[in-house]
């Protein structure tokens, strides 16, 4: 479920509130997204994919956390923004599709690519 | 209210929506497509991505692709939906890398492998397509039900706008149900805008459903996470607490297993039957499902973790609006299903598990969808914006009694008869009766009273739209008096080769299921 919305790293683009699937973002009065809507999240990591700035964070328990995680150890363990790296969206980065070959799993030999 | 016109509705935006969208307006209509949430981001495929069933046309290739999973879904499939599933799919994979110059990882061979999609990046470009090809897009715009001329033939669609708060209504002169399956609000990943409005919406209009007994996806994921991608569990032993192995359980067979155990103890897992290279390639290939290991400190090759399994309904299940023609049409006119909301018994019987099946046929059924929509509504000659229409919204809409809300205990009471393993995976036909009348009380009491305004009309239809999913499947469910497909009846654990045809199912407050009779063919 969203756990944060870092106020330090958001430059209030509305991105996320566009994408949601399930529309649980507002926009605040100062211009940083609420989560007006929390319980309709359905864990999807969509708006995380999204966020130019990294500055959202998907926790992958789809029921919220007692406290939210402390949003430093986050940045310092790699995992702000880890998603969107990893699919290489971003300025200067390589789609992950293009690695996207798993291993096979059939008898054929056909890698699983999805 | 926000009135417009088009000659093509789309109801929905994941695959199924979006080459519809494309497709239509390539074949000269005016397309407005409406999403619940997001077109690029909404739906199954988008958070998940999918493996294709792509296969070169060899025709020693493809025969083995259409034979390898005849016997798993019980023979219900057939040779010539599967072969222009085949082609149209083949058609469109090559149209992504050419038109919309998909990043498809290359082989050693230097070509491009065309098997699998990643979700983001497929739907984005998808949005991109869709855009480029003059389609108006409404994003946060669930449609609500179906408008219909005098004679009964479908003339547009109302919805609401979530982002401006207000009602809105396409006058089309076809409509095309792109909305995805049902299931059943479960939190299995990018599934909950997924509450197979579509079919109710359908069923309204009068349409017929077909294989909902083929309903009772369920798919692992790590425990208390939505991350439902289940390829890489192939290579997992499965565990109980004690730490000694469960025999029998698997992620492709022994599913059974794994939820029988989960009614009493935990199950754990450990995915550790791959080799440091395939450790590596499964990274690549799916970063969204090291997403539950790497935020909580879990190495899913050496660490045990407990799992879970999410029910996933009819989205990776194969029921849904029956078809009646080539072109994706149903029995009504003016209707046209795609995708989940459609049943995808053509080409997998009743089982799809693994996947490939559903994406192809998302993307084929959503092609003939749209060009059979702008067809038909060309052959309207611009009538269409002049008829009268009424809407046929009823059950969480236009109460038959006295309205009162409630929504969310609707969803509460059909979720505690259809998410339990013990009552839709592990089938008796007295689990499935006892159900069935539960299920049938909450109907009447939703379709009695329940209504909720402005926004609120969305998740009233939701909560009506997993009710009637709920009784069409267990409907469905007690007819078949066999083990057939994905459908396993304890109490019955045999194939009947009597009952090999499918079954069609409709209605609302009467609910009815009878075999199909005759071949469906493909007039092409
Ligand atoms: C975890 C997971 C893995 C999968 N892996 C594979 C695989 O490897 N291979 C494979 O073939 N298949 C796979 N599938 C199945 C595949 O994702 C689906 O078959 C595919 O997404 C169907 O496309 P669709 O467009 O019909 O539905 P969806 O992609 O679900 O899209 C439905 C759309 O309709 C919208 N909608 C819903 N209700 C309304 C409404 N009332 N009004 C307007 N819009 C509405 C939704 O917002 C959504 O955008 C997988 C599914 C899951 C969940
Ligand atoms: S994880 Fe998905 S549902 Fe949740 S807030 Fe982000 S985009 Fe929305
Ligand atoms: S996408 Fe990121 S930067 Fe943009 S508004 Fe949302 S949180 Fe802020």
């Amino acid at each position: 479920m969203i756990e944060i919305v870092s106020r330090d790293r958001c430059i209030s683009c509305d991105k996320c509130i566009a994408v949601c699937p399930t529309n649980v973002f507002d926009r605040g009065e100062d211009g940083i997204p609420v989560l007006a809507r929390r319980d309709d999240c359905q864990t999807c990591f969509m708006c995380e994919a999204y966020c130019p700035v990294d500055a959202l964070f998907v926790d992958p328990r789809s029921h919220p956390l007692p406290e939210p995680p402390d949003e430093a150890a986050l940045a310092a363990g790699g995992l702000l923004g880890s998603y969107r790296e990893r699919i290489g969206w971003g300025r200067g980065r390589t789609p992950g599709a293009r690695f996207a070959v798993g291993p096979s799993l059939d008898r054929a030999g056909a890698p699983l690519t999805s | 209210m926000n009135e417009l016109t088009a000659d093509v509705l789309v109801a929905g935006g994941g695959p199924a929506g979006a080459w519809a969208a494309v497709k239509a307006a390539e074949a000269g209509a005016r397309v407005v497509l409406a999403d619940k949430g997001y077109l690029g981001t909404s739906g199954a495929t988008a958070s998940a991505g999918t493996g294709v069933w792509y296969v070169e046309p060899e025709p020693e290739a493809r025969e083995t692709a259409m034979a390898s999973r005849e016997g798993l879904g019980g023979h219900l499939a057939d040779r010539e939906w599967m072969a222009r599933v085949l082609d149209q799919t083949y058609a469109n994979m090559n149209e992504l890398a050419e038109i919309s110059k998909y990043p498809f990882p290359v082989g050693e061979d230097g070509r491009q492998i065309r098997r699998g999609l990643q979700g983001p990046e497929y739907m984005r470009r998808m949005r991109v397509r869709v855009r480029r090809a003059g389609v108006r897009v409404l994003d946060h715009s669930p449609v609500t039900e179906l408008l219909a001329d005098g004679s009964g033939a479908v003339a547009g669609a109302a919805g609401y706008h979530l982002r401006d708060d207000r009602p809105f209504s396409v006058r089309a002169g076809a409509v095309v149900l792109a909305t995805g399956g049902c299931a059943f609000l479960s939190k299995a990943l990018g599934c909950d805008v997924d509450t197979g409005d579509g079919a109710l919406f359908a069923a309204e209009a009068g349409a017929e459903l077909s294989g909902m007994e083929f309903s009772n996806a369920y798919a692992i994921a790590p425990a208390f996470t939505s991350v439902t991608k289940t390829a890489f569990y192939s290579f997992a032993t499965f565990y109980r607490s004690d730490g000694s192995v469960l025999e029998g359980a698997g992620s492709r067979r022994g599913r059974s297993v794994i939820a029988r155990t989960l009614l009493s103890e935990p199950v754990l897992c450990r995915i550790d039957r791959a080799t440091p290279e395939q450790q590596r390639a499964m990274r690549l290939a799916q970063a969204n499902f090291f997403l539950p290991f790497d935020r909580q400190g879990i190495d899913p090759f050496t660490d045990l973790f407990p799992v879970t399994l999410l029910a996933e309904g009819t989205v990776r299940g194969t029921g849904g609006i029956r078809i009646a023609g080539a072109d994706c049409s149903t029995t009504v006119p003016g209707l046209f299903a795609a995708g989940d909301a459609a049943t995808r018994e053509l080409i997998c019987g009743g089982f799809t598990g693994g996947g490939s099946h559903n994406a192809a046929w998302a993307m084929s059924s959503g092609t003939w969808a749209g060009r059979g929509a702008a067809r038909y509504a060309a052959g309207l000659g611009g009538r269409a914006a002049a008829r009268p229409v009424r809407a046929l919204g009823e059950a969480g809409v236009r109460p038959s009694g006295p309205a009162a809300g409630g929504h969310a205990e609707y969803v509460a009471a059909v979720q505690a008869e259809v998410l339990p393993y013990d009552k839709n995976l592990l089938r008796t036909g007295d689990r499935l009766g006892a159900a069935l009348a539960s299920l049938d009380g909450t109907w009447r009491e939703l379709r009695g009273t329940l209504r909720e305004d402005g926004a609120g009309v969305v998740r009233a239809r939701s909560a009506a739209a997993m009710a009637a999913h709920a009784r069409w499947m267990y409907n469905a469910a007690l007819a078949r008096t066999e083990t057939r497909g994905m459908h396993k009846r304890l109490d019955l654990p045999e194939q009947d080769p009597a009952q090999r045809r499918r079954l069609v199912t409709g209605g609302l407050d009467e609910v009815w299921t009878r075999p199909e009779t005759g071949a469906l063919a493909v007039a092409s």
